[in-house]
């Protein structure tokens, strides 16, 4: 599934995004859940920041990382709706 | 053997607790109020966990609000830089108290509920006007804004409330839901015969679980434990013994698992003594069952050694009478289709009281 351009995910209260200097890397810390990042993870969860709507937070990703609109806002979206799915993000509508 | 640094620790801050819950999973010699740890050496221990790779922390007990100091321990907490989750019954908490738990960045709160009416609840919870008090602990979490986790522990009597339970967490607003099967270690041991499920109501409960899941997709998560005295395979212990978290006694001894004291060959050390670290890494209790070498058969040659590591030590121990043997609920042990019999009849026993569990006070008037 996709996420609308105009919908605007965020970090639900209860939800961080902290540095894990043990093991190195970035984390995302939920009710009894820590969620390990990779690259692209890091590079979306950063991104949002409850103002930014998905439409500007995949053209941000398209510029910075050089590849398609539409083949991010694939992957950004199923990544941020799973993570929806599971009430460690908030899409608001 | 080099360990990877443990994600969780569990700290147990006291077993002191307004409730006498019959299942409860603090040992059955409890430790007392006087040998407790201090504020500044709970405060201690969150920063060597925080360095040591710990990333959440679950306050818990006992009732962990019998603590005074329990919004400096959080303070503490949050200053090590550790995501911090209390789980509680909700009693000994005023809408004052988590007003100053809410500005000393407590995370997230997990509430136990005993059953779904207060008639329920108070009577296993063995504490009047329990429930009450705690539906008006909901409401000011609600009210504050913490994310919430309701924590349904079930058993044959109260199984039959597992619909109403779910309803509850969506009215309080809950995101999570844990739907618990009684495990049974510590006082549940000793309260088989009244607590067991059927299969029966094991198979209805796994049915309620799968529909709500689907029907509730995005609005609540459900975390299911199943009754694994009626399962195929056991439960995975701890993710692995001594591979991603630790468990921290009221006065301090540092344990793989809550009931690894029931293992009699296991010596444990404490904070008092030694580091968490040194502990985590050197001890011979965490080293006694990490990765895979120190089992047997059936274990050492199942294609599931990985995915359920045995099963659970304690229950080994309690069961088989050997800790390095397979998990006695596990299809592969010698010794399932006893256990599964001796389950049946443990769900058909009629009449069976309830031995609630005493508190550390009183045990020790007990022994004097």
């Amino acid at each position: 599934m996709s996420l609308a351009a105009a919908s605007v995910p965020r970090m639900p209260r209860g939800v961080r995004l902290q540095e894990d200097r043990v093991r190195g890397g970035w984390v995302l810390l939920a009710p009894e859940r820590a969620i390990a990042l990779d690259a692209v993870g890091l590079a979306i969860i950063s991104r949002i920041d409850g103002a930014r709507d998905f439409g500007a937070i995949v053209a941000d990703l398209s510029e910075t990382y050089g590849a398609p609109e539409a083949e991010i806002a694939r992957d950004s979206g199923e990544f941020i709706a799973a993570l929806a799915e599971r009430r460690i993000l908030e899409i608001m509508v | 053997m080099t360990a990877r640094p443990p994600i969780a620790m569990l700290a147990e801050l006291t077993h002191r607790c307004p409730l006498s819950c019959p299942y409860c999973s603090n040992p059955v010699e409890l430790a007392r109020k006087e040998s407790e740890l201090s504020t500044a050496e709970w405060a201690g221990v969150f920063r060597q966990a925080a360095e040591l790779g710990v990333l959440q922390l679950h306050l818990s007990g006992g009732e962990p609000a019998s603590r005074r100091d329990l919004v400096e321990l959080v303070e503490a907490a949050r200053e090590a830089g550790l995501y911090t989750n209390l789980i509680t019954s909700g009693i000994g908490l005023t809408e004052r108290r988590l007003m100053a738990l809410d500005a000393a960045g407590l995370d997230h709160i997990q509430l136990s509920l005993q059953g779904t009416d207060a008639e329920t609840a108070d009577r296993i919870g063995g504490y009047r006007s329990g429930f009450e008090r705690k539906m008006a602990v909901a409401a000011w979490i609600g009210k504050i804004g913490f994310p919430l986790t309701l924590n349904f522990v079930m058993h044959r009597q109260n199984m039959h409330q597992l619909p109403r339970a779910l309803e509850m967490a969506e009215e309080m607003g809950a995101r999570r839901i844990e739907v618990a099967t009684v495990q049974f270690h510590g006082w549940a041991m000793l309260n088989r015969g009244a607590l067991m499920p059927s299969l029966e109501q094991a198979r209805e409960a796994g049915r309620i679980v799968r529909e709500a899941r689907e029907r509730l997709k995005g609005r609540l998560v459900i975390d299911y434990v199943p009754a694994d005295y009626h399962a195929k395979y056991p439960k995975p212990c701890m993710g692995g013994w001594g591979s991603t978290g630790l468990n921290v006694t009221p006065d301090g001894i540092v344990l793989p698992c809550h009931a690894a004291q029931t293992i009699p060959s296991l010596s444990f050390e404490t904070v008092r003594e030694k580091t968490l670290g040194e502990i985590w890494e050197n001890s011979s209790a965490f080293n006694a069952f990490r990765g895979t070498d120190w089992m047997a058969e059936p274990c050492r040659s199942c294609d599931r050694k990985e995915a359920d590591f045995g099963g659970c030590r304690c229950q080994a121990m309690a069961l088989a009478g050997d800790a390095t043997a397979t998990d006695p609920v596990c299809i592969k042990s010698p010794l399932h289709g006893k256990i599964h019999a001796m389950a049946q009849d443990w769900a058909a026993e009629e009449g069976a009281e309830l031995t609630w569990r005493t508190g550390p006070e009183r045990v020790l008037e007990g022994q004097s």
